[in-house]
């Protein structure tokens, strides 16, 4: 087959996945865009290393996964149908939309299949809740056996394809994830000490999302930053003065509120650091995040040692933000406790997801912020500030990073420590990257991040075939392979890092 | 460098061969010029050799500006600036401070007694104790401070190595641990003669640490992967291997339930250099050699002119036939073995066994170092040995004035934070440089900054 008819030759041979490929989920791990080995031989590995891990390292034990923790039954009940009902009406309608868009020929909208796909996970879990099943218990030998056969399956796929000189449709790359995430789960929990292991699913979705909530706005700030062409290393400083600031303020006041605005405006202060130093005095922004992270870190750790540890009384002892139920919602199982029972900081890292997004990219002035990072000379041909739109978006993202940091002392743990945000402005900054600069790629691999955070944590406690440094590598190992391109091609804003000078 | 990195061969035969040929201190002049510059986050312009920054007005009237205006001045009042914040800064968190305050009108000794005791613990733990009982006692301090530069100038140059081919290893941290992982399985697994077995070690930690810088060279070089996200990212993984591995039975020490390796046989340590009362070993003297090594093949070698030139300008040194893949891998692979070095120095010189705390933060204050001494050799050795004096000083000074050693961090980062900002520095003095050439080269800087500086220092 000739090169030259493998872009026709795709799209009624794959269709489907030949144009949603562009908005597959994003965060999800996409096949290759270039008809190149890449998609193939990685896949091809994986694959592999799932067969011997899944197939023949599986153990005869069963793998149960907790459902159903409700505690009144009957409102989790009324519940659980009334999202089923929703669910499927949404699931019906999206896949409606997709199918006639399809049949009429035209393209699919971008949204249609990531939403598709929500929506029957939905549905999903909710007859799951109606069916009131408490437990699921899966054999692992013969499904770690049906996961590894798909998982060839896939990736054979890929191969031919390759061999063929055609594009990997998307569907196929999700389909793998979800596939290999599917397997994974049930061998790390068939491989607990247990005779019947079984962990907690609804626990485990909400405690990834808990320890989520940091990355997200730290991702957040990421973004803000690098689409107006700031590269920002200073999220940790921000995360941890943002914590410093809020533990501080809320016990001098004695309100938790005031220290959550005050741990918004401590993190604008680190980035009024960074903003002035690198727009105004052209410092390499790389070399000032780090340096602010480093000042930050020796600034509040010298002030703990000095001043809080002598008063913690009077100086480190902020209430809590109580996790606020929205009635009714809170009950539906597994998603009720994710979306619907948060603290004030979860509910405000929803909304701060949903603004971004859509002020990036539905609005003009996002529009003008993602000029100025992609090119800044032509952005200042048509009238926009550079410098003026950089500095803005700096602050507000350093903002945001602190309103996350404060959730370090005021929902996490109520009083602040010594380098407590460890390490994970850094880990935000690569959620930013493995979600391609986009709010809602940021979250979901932020939301990644911290289910393999939970997972690690979780298998501890159960024990594990994979030693709990592995889980803990996972989010970094990700990261690397997503900036090399092995899953898909992760490109920042093209004026990330350059000082803007008009002239 | 004017020959190869400019596209044209516009200059004059005069000027032309003068950077290439060994010895000319033309090319001291540009090698100092490019690393500063690079160090500020200001690339030179390629197309613009450093040369021709120079040429207006002679030497010896530059150099005299340069002293006054330039960066050297700036380094020292940024160092000045720096420690006078942070005796602000441990004056207002004292409490016997605000007590002397008190009444200050009354006794203003007092006041000033209180802020300096701080720094003069610093200075007793760091440089010389006139307290100590005896010639060894008050001679300790110099000596720990060396000790504890050893590591910080090895890494720093890994560094400062990168940031001349215009690359940002925040890696330092992870090369320094597979270097110490390395070199520490050949220290305590096998059994070599004496001599031998020492070089062993120090050849398996430059492997360990090159392989691991190596990794983002390659990565940088094949898939454009940014080496600032893939370094830290590789820290991460370095870290957890190394707490990993330290829990397996090929590591881990026999009949411990604590994470350490098993003590390095006695073979593979680095000699004493001033007896068994001090610290102080021939690791310092690897770091010398380190540094010597990093000197000529900076600025005597034709690798060291190829990654100097990638550094200033990718697209010219392509142009000129550098295979820019090659220097990038290659120079990522020895800012890697010199990070490696200091890994060695930790488990073979000072710690003599494995923790997963072996790197403890060398690894980022390496960046700190490598920023202040503006990436030259040298530079870097003394402001590795000026970072291991505030370390060793720290220490004694938390002791001794229970001043958390944190307040080190604050005043080191200041310090970077100032030398990076030469004009924050300028105005805070009232220092006005040069206002022809300021505006000069000043714009010239700035507009090919403009377009590279992300991809430099």
């Amino acid at each position: 087959m000739s090169a030259t008819t493998h872009s026709p030759a795709s799209t009624p041979g794959t269709g489907k996945g030949g144009a949603t490929a562009p908005g597959g989920k994003p965060g999800t791990p996409a096949a290759s865009e270039l008809v190149s080995w890449k998609a193939g031989v990685g896949l091809g590995l994986l694959a592999v290393l799932g067969t011997v891990l899944f197939g023949f390292l599986a153990n005869t034990k069963s793998a149960g996964f907790r459902i159903a923790e409700a505690r009144d039954p009957n409102a989790s009940s009324a519940a659980a149908w009334i999202t089923l009902a929703v669910a499927l009406a949404a699931a019906a309608y999206v896949g409606y939309r997709w199918i006639s868009q399809r049949r009429d020929g035209g393209p699919v909208d971008r949204w249609i299949p990531a939403t598709t796909i929500a929506a029957v996970v939905v549905l999903g879990l909710a007859a799951l809740g109606v069916a009131q099943v408490e437990k699921v218990t899966v054999p692992s030998m013969v499904f770690g056996w049906i996961c590894s056969v798909l998982l060839l399956a896939l990736a054979g796929y890929t191969i031919w394809l390759t061999l063929q000189r055609r594009r990997t449709p998307g569907w196929v790359g999700g389909l793998f994830a979800v596939v290999f995430l599917v397997g994974f789960m049930i061998w790390i929990v068939a491989g607990g000490r247990d005779p019947e292991p079984s962990i907690s699913l609804g626990g485990l979705m909400a405690g990834a999302v808990t320890l989520a909530v940091p990355l997200v706005f730290g991702s957040l700030s990421g973004v803000l930053c690098e689409r107006a062409g700031v590269v920002n290393i200073a999220i940790e400083g921000q995360l941890l003065l943002g914590a410093f600031s809020a533990a501080v303020v809320a016990t001098i006041t004695g309100n938790v509120y005031v220290g959550l605005v005050s741990a918004a405006i401590a993190g604008a202060l680190v980035s009024l650091v960074l903003a002035v130093v690198s727009i105004k005095y052209l410092v390499n922004q790389i070399i000032v995040g780090v340096v602010l992270n480093v000042l930050i870190s020796g600034l509040t750790s010298f002030l703990f040692s000095t001043l809080l540890t002598a008063d913690p009384e009077h100086l480190n002892k902020p209430g809590r933000l109580q996790p606020v139920d929205i009635p009714f919602l809170a009950d539906i199982p597994i998603i009720g406790p994710i979306l619907f029972r948060q603290s004030l900081v979860g509910y405000l890292m929803y909304i701060a997801v949903i603004v971004v997004y859509v002020g990036l990219f539905h609005t003009k002035w996002g529009l003008r912020v993602r000029a100025v990072g992609e090119h800044p000379q032509a952005a200042d041909t048509v009238g926009i500030n550079v410098n003026r739109t950089r500095f803005i978006n700096v602050l507000m993202g350093g903002a945001i990073a602190g309103i996350g940091g404060s959730f370090f002392t005021l929902v996490s743990v109520d009083a602040f420590s010594k380098d407590m945000s460890g390490g994970r402005g850094y880990i935000a900054l690569a959620a930013m990257i493995f979600g391609r600069w986009n709010p809602i790629g940021a979250f979901l691999a932020a939301l990644l991040f911290g289910f393999a955070d939970n997972l690690q944590s979780i298998i501890t406690i159960i024990g594990s075939p994979v030693p709990s440094q592995f889980m803990a590598m996972l989010p970094y190992a990700l990261t690397v392979i997503a900036v090399a391109g092995l899953v898909g091609r992760s490109r920042p804003p093209a004026a990330g890092g350059i000082p803007y000078v008009k002239g | 460098m004017s020959e190869k990195t400019t596209p044209e061969p516009q200059a004059p035969g005069g000027t032309t061969p003068e950077p290439q040929t060994p010895g000319g201190t033309t090319k001291e002049a540009v090698a100092s010029d490019v690393a500063l510059d690079t160090a500020g986050g200001q690339m030179p312009p390629s197309a613009v050799p450093a040369a021709t920054q120079l040429h207006g007005g002679d030497r010896e009237g530059s150099v005299m500006h340069k002293i006054f205006t330039g960066n050297a001045m700036v380094s020292v009042l940024s160092v000045l600036l720096a420690i006078v914040l942070g005796g602000i800064l441990m004056a207002v968190t004292n409490p016997k401070v605000a007590a002397a305050a008190g009444y200050f009108f009354a006794q203003p000794g007092d006041l000033l007694t209180e802020v300096i005791r701080p720094y003069t613990a610093l200075v007793q733990g760091s440089i010389f104790n006139w307290a100590g009982a005896d010639l060894s006692a008050q001679l300790y301090p110099i000596t720990e401070t060396f000790t504890v530069a050893t590591p910080l100038i090895c890494a720093g140059l890994g560094v400062a190595l990168a940031f001349r081919a215009g690359l940002f290893n925040i890696g330092a941290q992870g090369q320094i641990i597979f270097g110490a992982l390395f070199g520490a399985y050949a220290g305590f697994a096998w059994h070599l003669p004496i001599g031998l077995h020492l070089l062993v070690v120090i050849v398996a930690g430059l492997v360990g640490g090159a392989v691991w810088g190596g990794v983002v060279g390659l990565l940088k070089a094949r898939t454009g992967a940014h080496e600032v996200i893939v370094t830290i990212m590789l820290n991460y993984i370095a870290n957890f291997l190394l707490l990993f591995l330290l829990t397996t039975p090929a590591f881990q020490r026999k009949g411990s339930t604590n994470p350490i390796s098993p003590f390095l046989d006695p073979s593979a340590l680095f000699p004493e250099l001033l007896g068994p009362q001090f610290r102080l070993h021939a690791g310092f003297l690897a770091a010398i050699l380190a540094t010597v090594f990093v000197w000529w093949l900076l600025n005597r070698s034709t690798i060291g002119f190829e990654f100097r030139a990638v550094g200033a300008n990718p697209s010219a040194a392509r142009t000129a036939g550098i295979n820019v893949a090659r220097s990038t891998i290659l120079v990522m692979a020895i800012a890697g073995a010199l990070a490696g070095l200091a890994g060695i120095a930790q488990v073979s010189g000072t710690e003599k066994y494995l923790s997963g705390g072996v790197a403890a933060s060398i690894g980022f204050d390496a960046i700190t170092v490598a920023l202040l001494g503006r990436s030259t050799p040298w530079g870097t050795f003394f402001a590795g040995l000026l970072f291991g004096a505030f370390r060793a000083g720290g220490v004694a000074m938390q002791a001794q004035t229970q001043t958390p050693i944190d307040i080190v961090l604050v005043i080191q980062s200041l310090i970077v934070l100032f030398i990076a900002a030469p004009p924050l520095v300028r105005a805070i003095f009232g220092l006005n440089p040069r206002k022809k050439k300021t505006t000069t080269s000043g714009t010239a800087g700035t507009h090919a900054g403009g377009v590279k500086s992300g991809a430099a220092a």
